[in-house]
């Protein structure tokens, strides 16, 4: 009963990843008289070379592999200085409260349900002003504040579940803010930062909008090409290469998942969801 | 030192307040300020560019009276309502049943999660394959022998919605069995033997025991999974680019096309305020419960 | 500032007659379809071969992506060389603030005013006589495609107007073909209808109303009948459960549906499908009831770069996108019309010279781009939506539209 249920489950959640991976091993003049769900009669790779190197954006044939490094370069630093940022505020908020601390936090939280957007305006304006628009400081910083809500929430949480008597001994001890912070607190949150990673990885690789928005083309991510493999609407829509895109694009995270799955839940559980 | 600290309360743990700087600054000056600057450019009649030309309500009163916006509003509402409750009652029920000590824990967990990898521009377009009513499931349906069968849930506007739904569910119900699952590990086993004890039924255990423990698991999940529906947008455009029709618009969509496609700035400013203002009035009563609750205990 | 122009003068001194200075230009616009790139691909060629280089800046999607990212790149003081825009009101604030370059002396150079065929794409580039946009193609969306095979079974001739169409639908549809095809997209509706209003109403009655801007007469008889003929057209396109435009017309490439109202874009896909006009399919501009074709198209627009080099190579561009040459290579791969009429598209085929003809006789009529507002564009797009997808009465709907199109006045 219990594993009929789960299997029953699990095709609802595989069956989407099963109909990309087999349609982008088909060739177009199958996919037109079969099946979706039918494993391909003549397996073919095209549509995966396709999609990595020949699919035109405009006038570059090169695919999705232009944007590959270029979504790392603004992976890499987005990811480690919001967490920085956001582990610094959980930290702050719940050790060090100040206040206004709560003030500040529930805007924070009211942040996060502001649709991206509605803030295009005003973050142009102030990168505009700051001097940085269209460069990869900016979107890093973008990044950063649009991450902020959801991981101070989840940092603060982590932070309030450890043993309180650990902080207030290290201050007997003479021990300041950032020595704490790097002693004490880092090397006791691995799990939550598991976690953060995993969150942010996700977002800033799947994200478009600020991607497009805030950069020039020599430095825009995958998820741009992607969109122009899989949104040109004139001709016949290559089905098969746009699968091949998508799971491309996919890539990053999804190993992350697969790798980290168990990583994953263990650093939720650790604390993250202790209030 | 002390006797510093004593005389100016600013200057306590200035390193602290220091390194708040940053998260300051974020709620001030982008999501407050960022706030207040739509609103008050909701009451100018700006076009491509933001211009302080007040017009008043006028641009309230028009949303009020647009069809289109009335209708993404009673989606919004059937959509957040069905997804909110679905997405962590199924998450929770998932996780309760990962938690009975069964194998393959992992693969099981694997497979409902990774869909959370994939952005919802991906999930849009695998659900428009998959719900396709020629080559989709409901023509394999068919092809099985349930010639009657009927369902379009891509272009019959009285379902569509159910059509997102079946999409979000499957993206965001395995990031929240996750954090369910975590949330029930961290129950003490002594609970579970006081209650075999005193002989309550298993699923009594869980609804009135564990589930009122669990109380800030379902607080930390309702608020992400609550922002994610009110800014829903990605999905629908994929999916259905809010049709067929007007049958699944969404605010959100109705804010980003007023402000970018008929340049109307105003317009949109005016829809998100609506938005914005609506997501106060929920939040507030949780920051009173969260933080008021707090200071007294 | 003086010495910021001062410079700019002696820079473009030294750079005129070096001539060599090759300059990086990004050009930012949404076409990125197989036959759309082809004829970008004509103007990177051309740009690169005078000696500078064109950084292409593609964003799929249609302008709808596309068209939030440029102006944010544009306010947010980050702007690309060149961008397209579809011409009228949509870039009209962006030149008000300042933000565009005027290239009005580039325009006189190359006597722009006498050659741009028809007239009105110019007057939509002028802003308080000065010209800020460089027009590259015409398209029209009042063109009716009919699928020849369907009435060859039926054994039926070949409509050859709107009304004959709708007197022919029965037959289709006895047949268990769809009369009418129509995209689920917002644009599409909007297109349908604005090529029904066209052809039913008339061109003077028309142009009372979009250009005179006379509400007695849109709330009149005249529209009552225009709105009762697109209703008619929503009982035939019932049965049509496609998104894209493209999708709708391989309905009826694939003799599926009888006809599709859509812009002369649609011939691109008849050709990939190898129909031969004429033969497998008809088209028929304005309805087939009145031969008039609005001219709406795209244009270039420049936006100011505090740069004197990349200001000449802006106007080296804005030259290069109207001459005769890159013209010609251009729309033949686009598919849309030249804007002079004294290019020669010997290959046109047969729709392409419809067309032309009608341009030559001046039987056009602006595009909506250029006589209403964005925002009112949109409204009457949201309330053409509701209209085709609903059971809206006809009156109904006039009556918002009269009311949507007096916010605009």
């Amino acid at each position: 009963m219990l594993y009929g249920t789960l299997f029953i489950v699990c095709i609802y959640y595989i069956l989407p990843l099963w109909v990309m991976v087999m349609t982008s091993l088909k060739g177009m003049p199958e996919i037109r008289v079969g099946n979706i769900f039918a494993p391909p009669v003549e397996i073919t790779f095209e549509p995966w070379v396709k999609a990595w190197s020949e699919a035109c954006t405009g006038l570059n044939c090169d695919g999705l592999s232009r944007g590959f490094w270029n979504s790392v370069r603004i992976l890499v630093p987005s990811v480690i200085l919001s967490i920085a940022v956001a582990s610094v505020n959980g930290y702050a908020l719940v050790n060090w409260r100040f206040k206004g601390a709560d003030v500040f936090f529930t805007i924070l939280i009211f942040g996060s349900f502001i649709p991206y957007q509605v803030m295009l305006y005003p973050i142009v304006i102030l990168l505009r002003e700051m001097g940085i628009y269209g460069t990869l400081s900016g979107l890093v910083l973008v990044h950063t504040i649009f991450g902020m809500p959801i991981l101070t929430l989840l940092f603060r949480n982590y932070f309030s579940s450890l043993p309180e008597e650990l902080f207030k001994a290290a201050r007997v001890d003479g021990a300041g803010f950032w020595a704490i912070y790097f002693r004490i607190m880092l090397p006791m949150s691995m799990p939550i930062f598991v976690v953060a990673v995993i969150l942010q990885v996700t977002g800033i690789w799947n994200d478009f909008l600020f991607g497009v928005v805030f950069t020039k083309p020599d430095i825009y991510p995958m998820t741009v090409q992607l969109n122009n493999i899989v949104n040109s609407v004139q001709g016949v829509k290559e089905y098969n290469v746009n699968m091949a895109a998508t799971l491309l694009t996919g890539l990053v995270p999804l190993t992350i998942y697969f790798i980290s799955g168990k990583l994953f839940v263990r650093g939720i559980a650790a604390g993250a969801v202790k209030g | 030192m002390a006797d510093g600290a004593r005389r100016n309360p600013l200057f306590r743990n200035l390193t602290a307040k220091l390194a708040a700087v940053p998260m300051v600054l974020t709620a001030l000056v982008v999501f407050a300020g960022g706030t207040v600057w739509t609103v008050v450019y909701s009451f100018t009649s700006s076009k491509l560019l933001p211009k302080l030309k007040w017009v008043g309500l006028d641009q309230y009163e028009r949303l009020w009276g647009a069809s289109r916006w009335l209708v993404a509003i009673e989606n919004l509402l059937i959509y957040g309502v069905l997804s909110l409750v679905l997405t962590i009652s199924i998450g929770f029920m998932l996780a309760v049943l990962l938690d009975q000590k069964i194998r393959f824990e992992d693969t099981f967990r694997t497979i409902m999660l990774y869909p959370f990898a994939l952005s919802f521009i991906v999930t849009g377009l695998v659900w428009q394959w998959l719900l396709n009513p020629e080559f989709g499931v409901p023509s394999v349906i068919k092809a099985m022998g349930w010639e009657s069968f009927e369902l379009d849930l891509l272009h019959d506007p009285k379902i569509v919605l159910y059509g997102l739904l079946v999409a979000g569910l499957w993206q965001g119900t395995g990031f929240v069995m996750c954090i369910m699952l975590a949330g029930l590990r961290g129950i003490d086993e002594d609970i579970w033997k006081a209650c075999r004890v005193d002989g309550i039924p298993r699923w009594k255990t869980y609804l009135f025991v564990i589930v009122p423990m669990m109380r800030p698991v379902f607080i930390t999940t309702l608020v992400i999974v609550a922002s994610g529906i009110v800014k829903l947008y990605d999905l629908v455009v994929a999916q259905t680019s809010g049709g067929p029709g007007n049958a699944s618009q969404v605010p959100a969509m109705y804010v980003y096309d007023y402000m970018f496609q008929a340049q109307n700035l105003g317009q949109g400013f005016a829809a998100s305020s609506m938005m914005l203002v609506s997501v106060l009035i929920v939040l507030i009563p949780w920051a009173y419960l969260e933080f008021g609750g707090r200071k007294r205990g | 500032m003086k010495t910021k122009t001062l410079a700019a003068l002696l820079c473009s001194a030294v750079a005129v007659p070096l001539a060599a200075n090759a300059v990086d230009l990004e050009v930012t616009h949404w076409w990125t379809s197989g036959g759309e790139a082809a004829a970008v691909a004509e103007l990177a060629k051309a740009f690169d071969a005078s000696g500078d280089h064109w950084v292409d800046g593609a964003i799929a999607g249609s302008g709808g992506t596309a068209r939030p990212i440029m102006i944010s790149r544009i306010t947010g003081g980050d702007p690309m060389g060149a961008t397209q825009f579809n011409h009228g009101q949509q870039a009209m604030e962006l030149v008000e603030a300042g933000l565009m370059l005027d290239i009005t002396d580039v325009a006189e150079a190359n006597n722009w005013k006498s050659i741009v065929n028809p007239p009105s794409l110019l007057d939509a580039c002028t802003i308080d006589g000065k010209i800020y946009c460089a027009p590259v193609n015409i398209h029209s969306p009042e063109w009716l495609w009919i699928s020849n095979k369907v009435y060859e079974d039926l054994g039926i001739p070949v409509p050859q107007n709107w009304n004959e169409f709708v007197a022919s639908a029965p037959q289709v549809e006895a047949a268990g073909k769809i009369p009418l095809a129509l995209g689920g997209q917002p644009w599409q509706s909007n297109l349908a209808f604005g090529a029904i209003s066209v052809a039913v109403a008339g061109l003077d009655v028309w142009k009372k109303v979009n250009v005179d801007k006379d509400m007695d007469v849109a709330a009149g008889p005249e529209y009552a009948a225009v709105f009762k003929a697109a209703a008619d057209a929503r009982k035939l396109a019932a049965k049509s459960n496609v998104q894209d435009w493209n999708q709708a017309t391989n309905l009826v490439i694939t003799d599926q549906a009888a006809a599709q109202i859509m812009g002369d874009w649609a011939q691109g896909e008849f050709a990939v499908a190898g129909e031969v006009a004429g033969k497998d399919y008809t088209c028929l501009p304005g309805l087939g009831l009145n031969a008039y074709l609005s001219t709406g198209g795209d244009a270039f627009y420049f936006p100011k770069l505090d740069d004197p080099e990349k200001e000449a190579a802006q106007k080296r561009l804005a030259a290069l996108l109207v001459a005769p040459e890159t013209q010609v290579a251009f729309n033949l791969k686009k598919g849309s019309l030249p804007i002079r009429g004294d290019v020669d598209l010997a290959t046109a085929n047969d729709c392409m010279k419809k067309g032309l003809e009608i341009l030559a006789s001046g039987n056009i009529v602006p595009s909506g781009d250029m006589v209403w507002s964005a925002d009112v564009q949109k409204q009457i797009e949201d309330l053409m939506v509701e209209f085709w997808s609903s059971d809206m009465p006809a009156e109904d709907a006039q009556a918002k539209w009269v009311e949507i199109l007096k916010s605009g006045l």
